[in-house]
Parts: C-alpha cells; sequence; structure tokens
C-alpha cells in the first residue's frame, strides 16, 4: 500500500471525445452565466457589512437565545432597522443594522445597541462588533473589484507573453464565465459578499487559471509533437492526458476545502462553499469551456488548414467537415532546437501576429 | 536532473531544517525565555481585540488654520491702521478673502500682511501667496504643499496622543499606526469591548479658561453679543452660559493632572499644575477679576464656572463639577496627554471577543487537521510511494510556511488559515503534475533513470506557468485587500513559494536517493 498506488481516478487509455459535445458545455455555460447575471441584478448580491456600511454585531447569550426579549431590548432603545437572526448555535444571534449617513451615526448606533443588551438581555455578551462608515464601505468595495480587474488583466497578459494569444482570449473568456457563475452561487446562497468572498474568487482565479495552463501547456506540447494531427483531435487527446491530473488537483483542493465547510465555523464556511463551487466550476470549465474556445479560436491560426475530422453520425452539433489537407501542408509549427525550447508559429497567410517564442 | 551534488544536496535538506526550526517555535510554548522564540502573530480575530481606523477631520485642520491666520491679519491691520470692510475665512479656496475700507491703501495693507508669510521648512517655499486688487480685495492662498505637510503634522501629532492617552489605560502592546493620507489605524489586542478606548480617543480634549460675560443673558435668546459665545454646560444639559472668546489660559500650558476627592466636599475633582507661562497668566487674569466667574471650557462645553475668591498665584487649581471616579479620571488623561489637533471620528471598527477567538482557533485547527489527513490519505493511495514522497515534502512545505511567516513577523488570520488549507492542497498539484508525467514517460517504454528525468523536466514549465499566474492573483489580493485578507494573501503567496521549493527541489531529492539506493526495474507510478 505504500508502494504501489491502489486505485487510478481515470483508466489510462481514456480517449473521451470531449470535442463532440463542445456546443452543450458551451451552451450549459452561456446559460448558467447569464443566469448568474440576471441574479445579480435581481435579486441581487447579498452585500456583506464590509461593503454595505452598517452594524453587525454576533451575541452569545447563555442558553438558548430569546429573540423576543432581545427584540424587546431593542425596541425600547428605539434602534431602527434591526435584523435579528440565528448564527449557528442556538445560543448565538446576529444584530444588524443598516448602512447610516454619518460614520457618527454608525458609532451611535453601535453604542446604542451595547446598552439596550446590556440593560435588557441579562446575560448577554457581545463577541464580535463589526462597523463600517459609508466612505470605508465604498473604498472597500472598490478596491476588491479593482484587486479582481488588475488579476484578470495579470492573468491575461502572462499567459499572452507564456503562450499564443488565442490561449489568453480562451483562459480569461473562460474565467470571466467562472467568475459569474460564482456570482451567481453567492446571490442564489444569499452568502454575504464581503471581502473575504473577494479572496476567495480571486483564489478561483488562480485556481482555475492553473487548471487551464496544465491543458494548455499540454495543448501546445502536442501542436509541437503532433505535426498533422486535427485541432480537435489534438485538443482531445490533450484533455484525455491531463485528466488524471486535472481531476486529481480537484480532488486535493476539493478535500482540503471540505473539513473548511463543515467545521471552520460560520464566519469561514461560506468562504469555503464558495471555494467547493469554484473548484467544481473551474474544473468543469477547462474541460468544457476552455478547450472549444480555443479550438474556435485557433482551428485556421494554430493549425493552418487543419480541418476537424468528419463528425460521427449523429452528431448534429459538430460543423461541417473540411477537407484535410495534405499533411505536409499542415505543418505550421516548426520545432526549436534540442531541448524544445523556441517554437514558433507561423501563420502560412504571412501576417505576424501570432508569432510569439514561449520562454523558458 | 536526478543529480544532486553534494553541495546542491546539503543546501536543499539545511533550507529545510532550517525552516522546521523556524516553523517549531509556533507548535510548543518557549521552553526558556532567553530562547529565540519567535512565532506567527495571531490575528486580532483570532486571539479577541479591537481594530480601529479613525479619520482626522481634515476640514478642522484648515478650519483652523485659516481662523488662526485671520487673528493674524486683523492683528497686523490694526498696527498698520489700516480698516478693513469684510474678513472672512473660505475653506473652499483655502484662503483668506479680504476687503479694505481705502482702496489707495492696498499696496500698504499687502506690505503689512507680508510678515506673515512663512517659508516651508523642508522646501524653503513660502506657506501662502498674496493677491491684490486695486479695488482692495485681498486674498491669501495657503499653498497646496503648505496644507499638506500641516496635516501630516495633525496626523502625526493625533498618533503621538492616541498612544498616551491608550498607555494611561493600560492596554497591552497597542499598535498605532498611519494609514493613508488622514488615516490611523489602531489595534488593541485583547480588548473585546472598545468603548473606554473609543470615548477616550474620541475626544478632542482642548481646555481654555475663559470669563465668563456676566453682563450677556443666553436664556433670552438670540446671537451673542460680539465677543461672547453661548456654550453649554456640561452637567445641565439646555442651560447655556455666555463666555468670552478671548482664550485667558489655555490647556496646552498644563503641566500635570490628577484624579483626586476635595478634601472639604469630598466629591471627585481634576487637580491641576500649569507650566510657568500658565501659572503666571492665571495669576494675572485672577488678581484682576477676583469676584467674577471663571470658565472652565472642554471641548466647547463648559465643565465648571466658579466665581474667583482670591488671586490664584501658585500655578494650581482644581477642577470641580459632578465627576464620579470614572469621569474624574479619564479627564485628568486627557488633560495629561494634551489635545488633539482636530477631532477624529470612528470610521471602521472591528472587535471580536476572546471567546469567539479562541473558538475561531478552534475551528481552524480542526479543519487544517481534517484537510491535510484527507489529502495526505488521497495522495498515499492514488500515487502510492510517490504519493509519499509528496506527503514528506507537503509536511515540510508546513513547516516551511509557519517558520517564512515567523520571520516575516507576518500575521495569521482566519482567512489565513484558510489560505494555509488552500495551500496544501495546491502544493501536492506540484507533485501530481510530476507523478503523472514520470508514469506517462514510462508508459512510453523509457527506463526508469530517463522516466524520472524526463518527468520532472517536463513538469517543470508546467508547474511554473500555472503557479505564477495563481501567484499574481494573490499578490494583487494583498495590494488592494485590507485586514484579515490580507493575512489570506500572505499565506497563499508564502505557500505558493515554499510549495515549489518542496516539491520541486524536496521530491526530486528524495526520489532521486530512494532511485540511487534501490534502482529498481520499474517504478511503482
Amino acid at each position: 500500500m505504500f508502494i504501489k498506488p491502489r486505485l487510478r481516478l481515470v483508466p489510462d487509455n481514456t480517449r473521451i471525445q470531449f470535442m463532440k459535445v463542445r456546443f452543450t458545455g458551451l451552451i450549459i455555460s452561456a446559460v448558467l452565466s447569464t443566469a448568474s447575471v440576471i441574479l445579480f441584478f435581481y435579486p441581487g448580491l447579498n452585500l456583506g457589512i464590509d461593503f454595505s456600511g452598517g452594524v453587525v454585531m454576533e451575541v452569545r447569550t447563555d442558553g438558548p437565545a430569546n429573540f423576543a426579549q432581545i427584540h424587546a431590548a431593542l425596541t425600547a432603545a428605539h434602534i431602527p432597522d434591526q435584523g435579528v437572526q440565528r448564527f449557528g448555535d442556538p445560543s448565538e444571534v446576529l444584530i444588524r443594522l443598516g448602512a447610516t449617513a454619518s460614520e457618527q451615526a454608525t458609532q451611535t448606533a453601535v453604542a446604542q445597541v451595547r446598552e439596550a443588551l446590556t440593560n435588557g438581555v441579562p446575560g448577554a455578551k457581545i463577541e464580535r462588533t463589526d462597523a463600517v462608515g459609508a466612505s470605508v464601505s465604498a473604498e472597500l468595495f472598490r478596491n476588491g473589484l479593482l484587486a479582481l480587474g488588475v488579476s484578470l488583466l495579470m492573468i491575461l497578459v502572462y499567459i499572452w507573453f507564456r503562450f499564443e494569444w488565442q490561449f489568453a482570449v480562451g483562459a480569461v473568456v473562460t474565467l470571466i464565465l467562472d467568475v459569474t457563475k460564482t456570482i451567481g452561487f453567492l446571490a442564489l446562497t444569499r452568502i454575504d459578499f464581503d471581502l473575504v468572498m473577494v479572496a476567495a474568487i480571486l483564489t478561483i482565479l488562480g485556481y482555475s487559471t492553473n487548471d487551464k495552463v496544465v491543458v494548455y501547456d499540454r495543448v501546445r506540447e502536442n501542436l509541437r509533437k503532433y505535426k498533422s494531427m486535427p485541432l480537435r483531435e489534438l485538443i482531445d487527446l490533450s484533455i484525455n492526458e491531463t485528466l488524471n491530473r486535472t481531476l486529481g488537483t480537484s480532488m486535493t483542493v476539493f478535500l482540503a476545502s471540505l473539513p473548511l465547510a463543515l467545521f471552520g465555523g460560520e464566519s469561514i464556511s461560506g468562504f469555503a462553499w464558495v471555494m467547493l463551487f469554484g473548484i467544481v466550476v473551474g474544473t468543469s470549465s477547462s474541460i468544457g469551456i476552455a478547450a472549444p474556445i480555443l479550438l474556435f479560436l485557433g482551428e485556421h491560426r494554430l493549425r493552418r488548414d487543419a480541418a476537424p475530422i468528419a463528425p460521427p453520425a449523429g452528431s448534429s452539433a459538430a460543423p461541417a467537415a473540411k477537407p484535410a489537407p495534405p499533411a505536409a501542408a499542415a505543418a505550421p509549427v516548426i520545432s526549436g532546437p534540442a531541448k524544445g525550447a523556441a517554437v514558433k508559429a507561423k501563420k502560412a497567410s504571412g501576417s505576424a501576429d501570432a508569432s510569439s517564442a514561449p520562454r523558458r | 536532473m536526478m543529480y544532486f551534488s553534494r553541495i546542491k544536496t546539503t543546501l536543499v535538506l539545511g533550507v529545510c531544517m532550517l525552516g522546521i526550526l523556524m516553523g517549531v517555535p509556533n507548535l510548543f510554548p518557549a521552553p526558556a525565555a532567553w530562547m529565540p522564540w519567535r512565532t506567527v502573530h495571531l490575528g486580532l480575530d483570532l486571539r479577541g481585540g479591537s481594530y480601529l481606523l479613525l479619520e482626522v477631520d481634515m476640514k478642522a485642520v484648515l478650519k483652523e488654520r485659516l481662523d488662526s491666520l485671520a487673528d493674524g491679519v486683523r492683528q497686523a491691520l490694526r498696527t498698520a491702521q489700516i480698516f478693513y470692510q469684510t474678513l472672512e475665512p473660505q475653506p473652499d479656496q483655502t484662503r483668506i478673502l479680504l476687503r479694505i475700507r481705502d482702496a489707495s491703501k492696498t499696496d500698504a495693507a499687502v506690505e503689512a500682511l507680508k510678515p506673515l508669510i512663512s517659508q516651508d521648512a523642508a522646501t524653503g517655499l513660502p506657506d501662502m501667496a498674496i493677491g491684490s486688487d486695486p479695488d482692495g480685495t485681498i486674498t491669501l492662498t495657503l499653498s497646496a504643499t503648505a496644507l499638506a505637510a500641516r496635516a501630516t503634522g495633525a496626523v502625526d501629532q493625533s498618533i503621538e496622543i492616541v498612544r498616551r492617552r491608550i498607555d494611561e489605560t493600560g492596554v497591552l502592546d497597542p499598535q498605532i499606526a498611519r494609514q493613508g493620507q488622514d488615516r490611523i489605524v489602531v489595534q488593541l489586542p485583547g480588548v473585546g469591548d472598545p468603548d473606554r478606548i473609543k470615548q477616550l480617543i474620541g475626544k478632542t480634549a482642548h481646555m481654555t479658561f475663559r470669563l465668563v460675560d456676566e453682563t450677556a443673558n443666553p436664556a433670552a435668546g438670540g446671537q451673542p453679543p460680539p465677543g461672547d459665545d453661548f456654550l453649554q454646560m456640561q452637567d445641565r444639559p439646555g442651560e447655556k452660559i455666555a463666555v468670552r472668546k478671548r482664550i485667558d489660559v489655555d490647556g496646552a500650558d498644563l503641566t500635570d493632572a490628577r484624579a483626586g476627592t476635595s478634601p472639604e466636599t469630598g466629591e471627585w475633582v481634576v487637580n491641576f499644575t500649569f507650566n510657568s507661562v500658565g501659572a503666571r497668566r492665571f495669576a494675572d487674569i485672577s488678581r484682576a477679576n477676583v469676584n467674577h466667574r471663571f470658565a472652565i471650557v472642554l471641548d466647547d462645553k463648559v465643565i465648571s464656572a466658579p466665581v474667583i475668591r482670591e488671586a490664584i498665584t501658585g500655578g494650581r487649581g482644581q477642577i470641580s463639577g459632578s465627576f464620579n471616579a470614572q469621569s474624574a479620571n479619564d479627564l485628568a488623561v486627557l488633560l495629561r496627554a494634551g489635545a488633539l489637533p482636530a477631532p477624529l471620528t470612528v470610521v471602521e471598527e472591528r472587535s471580536v471577543g476572546p471567546e469567539l477567538g479562541a473558538d475561531s482557533i478552534r475551528a481552524g485547527a480542526l479543519s487544517l487537521g481534517a484537510g491535510f489527513v484527507f489529502v495526505i490519505a488521497f495522495m498515499g493511495v492514488f500515487y502510492g510511494l510517490f504519493g509519499w514522497f509528496a506527503n514528506l515534502a507537503l509536511i515540510v512545505n508546513l513547516f516551511l510556511m509557519l517558520g517564512i511567516m515567523s520571520l516575516l513577523q507576518a500575521t495569521l488570520t482566519l482567512p489565513g488559515m484558510a489560505g494555509i488549507l488552500l495551500t496544501l492542497g495546491m502544493a501536492v498539484d506540484a507533485n501530481i503534475l510530476i507523478n503523472e508525467r514520470i508514469r506517462e514517460e514510462q508508459k512510453l517504454g523509457r527506463p526508469p533513470l530517463a522516466a524520472l528525468e524526463h518527468g520532472f523536466n517536463r513538469a517543470y514549465s508546467t508547474i511554473f506557468d500555472s503557479n505564477a499566474t495563481a501567484f499574481l492573483a494573490h499578490v494583487m489580493l494583498f495590494v488592494f485587500g485590507s485586514g484579515p485578507v490580507r493575512g489570506f494573501a500572505v499565506t497563499i503567496t508564502v505557500g505558493i513559494a515554499t510549495s515549489l521549493f518542496t516539491a520541486w527541489m524536496l521530491t526530486r531529492l528524495l526520489v532521486s536517493r530512494w532511485y540511487v539506493a534501490t534502482r529498481p526495474k520499474l517504478l511503482p507510478v
């Protein structure tokens, strides 16, 4: 047991024709992302205190919380806009107050709640107070969006630099689709969207890119190795070759995040659930979205005139086959010196845009 | 690729040992005080404590500067015997607008105002510009650099005073730092309820001693007579008292203030001592105004307005005004620490009680343990011996992470713990890539050594590319994030770096040693 591997996720000679169902994948993804965008506008994200401003207080009581008593205490103190909800344990209560116009008012509200609870609810302990003023929340929101935007841009530039532009565009479009779905998930589950969620989305971005890079890297390698293989077949081959790794890494990250969702406590489990969702989305999009996009963008560029093989009967989605050219003409990729370090991809048409050399 | 020179082997093992040595202090308390026991700092969300973000009211700083400039202008014109129609501070344009009666004296007025210009200490540039029109309009506009310097000074001074006030409360290890242009971050470990601290730093505590205008009657309503203010009485809400605008003695001249009880009445009072300047002025004023009322004003509220019985010459005095032990003590603290140059507002507050912090640590540790076991089991089952090499590297990686974070004195937050977990999951990715690659190479018919060579070699660029993007994303998170989220970004970036090392160097070393020792015919991948 300590020497030989016991199990394999996928048998070695798996040859699933993923590209056959590429339209299905893209359509499902488009539908989910569109639904997510709709969910983003209606009902919208449940903005956490970081971004909405306002007050959140976590209160612990002796024994199960008496909501009527807490309500009465807050009402007696004329505290408006009170949302009191259970939070984890029966003895834990979350009190939310909406954003106020001024920082001063927010601070006054905190003091009022504190006083009302000490007077009206014996044994209540305030275990956490988050009070964020309007100017700070606006700033945090701006910085959160900035972090997301700049990260996407840097990923685009990085992949562009290391691969061809088709790879970069494919990756970033897929990432945007991943992010919209994650946002849809947030809107649907009503998990608070706060700074920690921005961190989760960025982690999903990083993880998902990682996944795409591995598949793309194999595509790049196979482009060099199989000079006459049609791109469609080549992408299928690359996905299958890396399938064990793709699923394996997803499993480890999933397994690492799962305990966090189950035992991490209220404040971090939301983060972990979003991560779990993101892992599933990111893994499936590497196969179902990023690869088809690459196929569409790269069909006549990465591999000149290498048309897809004729679609098997019954596949309605695949486009009409083009006659395959002789293998000799379909060798736009010239293998570099010994280590395979420098590779040039040239369009036969002579236009200069697609030439970039991956650096080691 | 699979050959390790002796130096390289020593280096790799040395780094691992060093990392473990630096990481170990996090697991045990220091066995002896003399040992260097550097550990990761626990964030306030884990150890309990308060985080306050304060904003210095820059409008107040500007207003004060313009007001004092206006005073200077009045004085200079009076000396030069030039009369003016209007004298208006305009904060929005950072200037004072002045209209003199006799337009022919414009040049003379500008000449008289010139001494008010002072040179900026750092740049040597004048701190304001005087402009004039032949119709008698004169503007004194403060320069942007001078204002910025003043704002910086105001924040620095505020930090100093906030520190003094907090030190007086006995909070251990408070951290007070500037953030950005006009903000101050205050971190108070162990303080779950920052109410008292907020009260202490929420007061400007500018104390003045001024004469009461006994001829004016605020109860009659209307505007206060020129030179007077109607101020609120502190302990009698709704009641106002007419106080002269002129400040006779300023609180800045206090050298000491202590809470105590009055021997006569037994009630709580604050005893204060003036410095020599204050003492002299206090003596002069009190001598000239026996049997008149003297107001002690704190932040535009009158604490008390006693009648002066006799000249007070010793430079000592007493403030009474329905204090209790706490409020007398607080006032003494405020007076000792000095006045803030401008009001501070709490714009963000996050406090966590110690109980919740301990719960978070427990939950985080439990998740970390469970996640670790899951990942290790997965690697063992799916990759056999090579999986166990990866697991060993993973354990070293955990120590390296802790070690580097201890060295950097980084802060571990709850999201940071989540970051460690994710790193554990991601760290084995490099090993999975390598193992899968070796397996493929072997299936292509390569002999074991060649399969290892090619496997590691080919996996390298993939590992590098895939980690670089994740690294970039988290650096951005660190740059734009704040608070606990930054802790998350730190653990992930550190984790990516250490996992590259352990996966690429350490597992390769382990595999190569194993190969040399066993010379297997077939790799168990």
